[in-house]
């Protein structure tokens, strides 16, 4: 947490002026009582009510820079937490930016994102309430013990063992109910996943007639936390009375021995008062404080989870080579390529393949063979363990990764599209394409009439993630997005499975016909999708069990024909 | 809904603790007179201390012995009273909650189809939380505060009139500028908001498509566009922040200025014998008291406001209509399976005719496949059988009864179900396969996992049949399918339905589900919606849907012999 206190830098000056503008107020305050005493005193003792007017004016002008020091403290502060969360945001949605796929896969995207959004909001006001309190409550409370000392040292002992003892009673509460808190937090995520996972299931749970059981199953999660939530509560509902008594027990014996001293007139009644009031003053600066060091616990502990993140080292460093031989015979070399992801076996293991320019290549292989995971060493998604990988025969490690990445289209799985119109969204892979070339992209990626068949044709706005598109026409627009920067190498990772067969049919013909020629890798798990592939690689747990055409492999590769038969056999046999 | 009708339910859902309440209520006013108490005799104190002729002992160890009194007896009052409070709010909530979500499982699918799951479930969660924090807000410090402001005023004007009358004009300067305050800085909070929502729906596209970024080298510009929402967020919140903050200072400026007031006019008043020096300590201490509350009070309004509101969002949960009710229909037992579609019309959205005038009768155990392009509607058969939806018009019937008028329960008792996504349970694999059958035994479930081929992965998990399964158990998509189909196995239900089950099961292992597949639907009627043709060759017929109209319908062989969209599908899987 304190390390991302160096976002402050450019705030140094609020960073001193909040909290010196909070100690001049607290002075202020101070004074007040000991106004009061020489009020009764001098004033009323006394008989004198000029004196009273000039003290009562006093208390007026203290209360007037009073109230300038503090708006100036909380412009100081506001400007300084305000300022430090939205560095603190920006550094870590850049950084995020830099992480790799692998990181990304083990941190997960919902984590990032309550980080930067919850979390940041945890420290914002963390910092803020620290530079308004943290050097105010204690200025009070032992400005207060100073003040009383000054006043009368015999009545002050009172306040030297009134003042720890509440200490120790406010933090031995929180000390115990801080962690119970995390646990109540951890009982309302358990009813959180409950509704969550209710609601993603409801035809199979409907289907199965189990809404009693998920009823009751939420009846006792949401119990537990009730439970919980009532027995923290009965902790923390002991703070303030226990505090209420010790002070005015603490008032008690001050007026006590206080009387005895004006008794024995070494004290004026003026006196006790003053000390009386800074009593009072102790507990409201106490509750403050309390509430402070939960606030500061709390944005500790989200700052802490952003630090974990900043802290995660980008693991890819992209080289300096911006363009390879792009003469060369092959697009695409793997040599002797193993990839482990640090979890017992290697996902691949001593591939060799050579994608010769301009080809078309399909990878079959079963779920969890490594197709993904190859396909991925290509755009550098995932740095290999053993063996390189070249494109345009130099190692993908010597390239920029922005130039290399500029050299492949990768049309994933997942189907990620944008809130924006269609236009905006095939400019993602190139922002300054014409309208006529992403025509032209929607056109080979089957899209062309789905487009001008919606209202306003490249000018249609997706919703997020594409919501208001059928699977089928999500995936054409992520093909066609790959196609507009007319990469040399296109990779379809298994992205015709959402597609029926004649668009299927219909994108590999277009494929072929395009101006720029792009070798195309083709990931399926389906014979049908590469069987027409002018060289196919058989994966199997991540070796390369066979290679050549269709023809071949069924000849030569055991593999290879096994999945031929579990699918054609019934469809062609 | 409107404010007044919200209160009305939040007091009716309150009421079940009207004992409760009634304590609370007793106990904050007891208290407070407590805490108010203390500054009279501590007054009486300073007066016996400054007694004509020296100190007078008797008198201040009488006041100071009240003052422990009151402090012991207050002090326990307000702890009784705060565990009453939370247990009538945590309880309050926690019942909310519980009927919102039985009401969930009543509601009709289209209800969960239709919104945002993120939606329902911070109305369950967050809404509810907020509504509880608001809750106890309101009675620890909305009712002691009203209190503490009238038993103030009637010490103070036991004291003196005059002075109680001034503090009393004088206190509403401070609610004035509070509310002003509050009400200048609304604007800055809800610009704040927005911008706050936006960034958040820009960090969550961004986030969770990170690698389509990353693939696009748009780093860059992803960062540059959240910079600029950034940048407005940053100044909006310094505003909101800063406007916001000023409440504390001014009206302490405020009540700084009153106390001043009360001092000199306290003083004048003692120094002419109008009132003691204890009395004029006492009002000191009680024009700083009888602010407060006033301060709270606005605080405590616009948080009560703001639990209001996030109530509201519960209710609106809790009065969605459920589904039809099943009263009067009777039990499905024993079926043979015959189901018949008669003229059945029915649509989503009823601007836009989905399916119209559709009749179909699949016999007792046949097999009945559904194929068509992507998006075409085929689900939907599934949403009309298992009664998700029911038809506008015509009916489905099994053996003959309008499902309409079987119940719910029965029926889909009836049917087994395998879905496209699929669905795990956060429990352990034994639970996830008995979740139609409770009380299935270890053998019958280990033989459900061998036929759905599932038993080989999970021996293979860590704790074999007792791994707890959940987000991140590292099980492939297919290997869910597989879990899920076991599920259906040991169920054995005469009527299925598979929505494309196995489409992310690899070939090898798809074969053997297959294989499993076909003795389950030996003598059962069944429902397959697939998008590979291959895995429907077989069936008794073949429905061939096309922009939800079905298109043509036959066994295989017919529809090839037909040439019509059938056979251009099934040519176009083998095109060279």
């Amino acid at each position: 947490m304190f390390r991302l206190l160096r976002f402050l830098k450019d705030y140094k000056k609020e960073s001193v002026l909040a909290p010196f503008f909070k100690l001049t107020e607290a002075v202020f305050e101070l004074i007040v009582p000991l106004v009061v005493a020489a009020i009764i005193d001098n004033g009323i003792y006394a008989g004198d009510r000029q004196y009273i007017l000039k003290m009562c004016g006093v208390l007026a002008v203290f209360a007037a820079l009073g109230l300038v020091c503090a708006v100036s403290a909380q412009y100081f502060a506001a400007k300084a937490a305000v300022g430090f969360a939205a560095k603190v945001r920006h550094s870590l949605f850049a950084h995020i930016g830099k992480l790799s796929y692998s990181q990304l896969d083990e941190t997960g995207a919902s984590t990032l994102i309550t980080r930067l959004t919850g979390d940041v909001n945890q420290v914002q006001s963390g910092v803020n309430l620290t530079f308004r309190l943290v050097l105010r409550s204690p200025i009070v409370v032992f400005g207060a013990v100073i003040m009383a000392f000054t006043v009368d040292p015999s009545t002050a002992l009172v306040f030297a063992v009134a003042v720890p003892l509440l200490a120790v009673v406010v933090f031995a509460i929180m000390l115990v109910t801080i962690p119970l808190y995390r646990k109540v937090q951890q009982k309302l995520d358990a009813v959180l996943g409950k509704t969550r996972e209710n609601l993603l299931g409801t035809r199979v749970i409907r289907a199965f007639c189990k809404e009693e059981d998920e009823i009751s199953d939420f009846t006792g999660k949401n119990r537990v936390l009730t439970d919980m939530q009532l027995a923290v509560g009965k902790i923390s509902a002991f703070m303030n009375p226990a505090t209420f008594v010790i002070i005015n027990a603490a008032i008690a014996v001050l007026i006590y021995v206080g009387a005895i001293r004006v008794g024995s007139g070494n004290m004026s009644g003026g006196d006790v008062v003053a000390q009386y009031n800074y009593m009072s003053q102790i507990l409201i600066e106490l509750i403050k404080l309390a509430s402070l060091i939960i606030s500061i616990t709390k944005a500790i502990a989200s700052g802490n989870r952003i630090q974990a993140v900043l802290d995660t080292k980008p693991e890819m460093t992209g080289g300096t080579v911006t363009e390879g031989d792009t003469r060369s015979e092959y697009a695409a070399e793997f040599e002797n390529t193993s990839l482990s992801y640090g979890t017992g076996e290697n996902a691949l293991d001593g591939i060799s393949l050579k994608i010769k320019r301009g080809s078309t290549i399909g990878i079959i292989g079963s779920t969890g063979s490594g197709k993904s995971s190859l396909i991925g060493l290509l755009p550098r998604f995932y740095d290999v363990t053993g063996g390189r990988v070249l494109v345009d025969g130099e190692d993908v490690r010597n390239y920029d990764l922005k130039a290399l990445r500029g050299k492949i289209g990768v049309v994933s799985q997942k189907k990620a599209l944008f809130k924006g119109s269609v236009r905006d969204n095939i400019r993602f892979a190139k922002p300054d394409a014409t309208d006529e070339e992403i025509w032209q992209a929607l056109e080979t990626a089957q899209a062309k009439q789905m487009v001008l068949d919606k209202t306003g044709g490249l000018d249609f706005m997706l919703e997020q993630d594409g919501k208001n598109l059928s699977g089928g026409q999500r995936q054409r627009m992520t093909i066609a997005r790959a196609l507009v920067r007319k990469p040399e190498i296109l990779i379809l990772d298994d992205a015709a499975s959402a597609l029926d067969y004649a668009t299927g049919a219909a994108l590999n013909r277009a494929l072929k016909n395009t101006d720029f020629s792009p070798t195309v890798i083709t990931v399926s798990q389906r014979v049908s999708a590469i069987r027409n592939a002018d060289v196919i690689a058989v994966l199997d747990e991540g070796r390369i069990a066979g290679t050549g055409t269709h023809e071949q492999l069924l000849e030569s590769c055991e593999v290879y024909r096994e999945i031929c038969e579990s699918q054609l056999e019934r469809t062609v046999g | 809904m409107k404010n007044r009708t919200v209160l009305k339910r939040v007091i009716a859902a309150i009421g079940r603790f009207k004992i409760l309440l009634a304590v609370s209520l007793l106990l904050s006013a007891l208290s407070v007179v407590m805490t108010l108490y203390i500054p009279v005799l501590a007054g009486n104190a300073v007066d016996g201390l400054s007694a004509a002729g020296g100190v007078d002992f008797a008198a201040v160890k009488k006041a100071l012995i009240g003052i422990l009194v009151c402090a012991a007896a207050g002090g326990v009052l307000q702890w009784l009273m705060n565990i009453i409070n939370n247990r009538i709010a945590y309880n309050t909530v926690r019942d909310i909650r519980n009927s919102a979500f039985k009401n969930l499982q009543r509601l009709p699918v289209a209800f969960s189809d239709s919104h945002p799951y993120g939606d329902i479930v911070s109305r369950v969660i967050a809404d509810a939380e907020q509504f509880a924090d608001g809750l106890i807000l309101g009675f620890s410090q909305l009712f002691t505060g009203v209190v503490t402001i009238v038993v103030t005023l009637v010490f103070m004007l036991t004291i003196s009139p005059v002075i109680a009358l001034a503090v009393v004009v004088l206190t509403p300067l401070s609610l004035f500028t509070a509310r002003f305050i509050a009400n200048s800085s609304y604007n800055m909070f809800k610009k704040q908001s927005e911008t706050r929502g936006e960034q958040t729906a820009y960090i969550n596209e961004m986030i969770q498509n990170q690698k389509t970024v990353q693939a696009f080298s748009r780093e860059g510009q992803t960062v540059s566009d959240f910079d600029e929402i950034n940048e407005r967020l940053r100044r909006y919140s310094l505003k909101a922040i800063f406007f916001s903050s000023l409440t504390n200072p001014v009206t302490r400026f405020i009540n700084n200025i009153i106390y001043a007031v009360v001092g000199l006019i306290g003083g004048i008043f003692a120094v002419m014998n109008m009132i003691t020096v204890g009395g004029f300590v006492s009002f000191l201490a009680y024009s700083n008291q009888y602010t407060k509350p006033f301060n709270e009070i606005s605080g405590v309004v616009t948080e009560l406001q703001n639990a209001l509101a996030c109530a509201a969002r519960i209710f609106e949960l809790t009065d969605e209509p459920p589904e039809v009710s099943d009263d009067g229909a009777v039990e499905l037992e024993n079926p043979r399976g015959d189901v018949t579609f008669n003229n059945v019309a029915f649509s989503y959205d009823k601007s836009r005719t989905l399916i119209k005038d559709f009749s179909f009768f699949a016999g007792s155990g046949k097999k009945i496949a559904v194929v068509g392009p992507t998006g075409c509607g085929k689900t939907t058969l599934i949403n009309l059988l298992l009664r998700f939806y029911d038809v506008d018009d015509g009916s489905i019937e099994v053996d003959g009864n309008d499902i309409r008028s079987i119940t719910r329960r029965s029926l889909r008792k009836n049917f087994g179900m395998v879905l496209q996504d699929t669905w795990i349970k956060n429990a352990t694999v034994r639970e996830n396969i008995a979740f139609g059958k409770a009380d299935a035994t270890d053998e019958e479930i280990i033989a459900a996992a061998k036929a759905a081929r599932a038993h080989g992965f999970i021996k293979r998990l860590k704790n074999g049949y007792d791994t707890v399964l959940d987000d991140d158990d590292g099980l492939s998509e297919g290997e869910r399918q597989l879990l899920c189909i076991a599920r259906v196995m040991l169920l054995k239900p005469p009527m299925l339905i598979l929505d494309e089950a196995t489409s992310s099961i690899d070939t090898r292992t798809e074969i053997k589900v297959q294989d499993a597949f076909t003795r389950l639907m030996e003598g059962r009627t069944s429902f397959v919606v697939a998008h590979r043709l291959s895995t429907i060759r077989d069936a008794d017929c073949i429905l061939v849907i096309k922009d939800g109209r079905v298109e043509e319908s036959g066994t295989h062989d017919e529809l090839l012999k037909a040439d019509g969209f059938y056979a251009k599908l099934y040519n176009s899987q083998f095109a060279r």
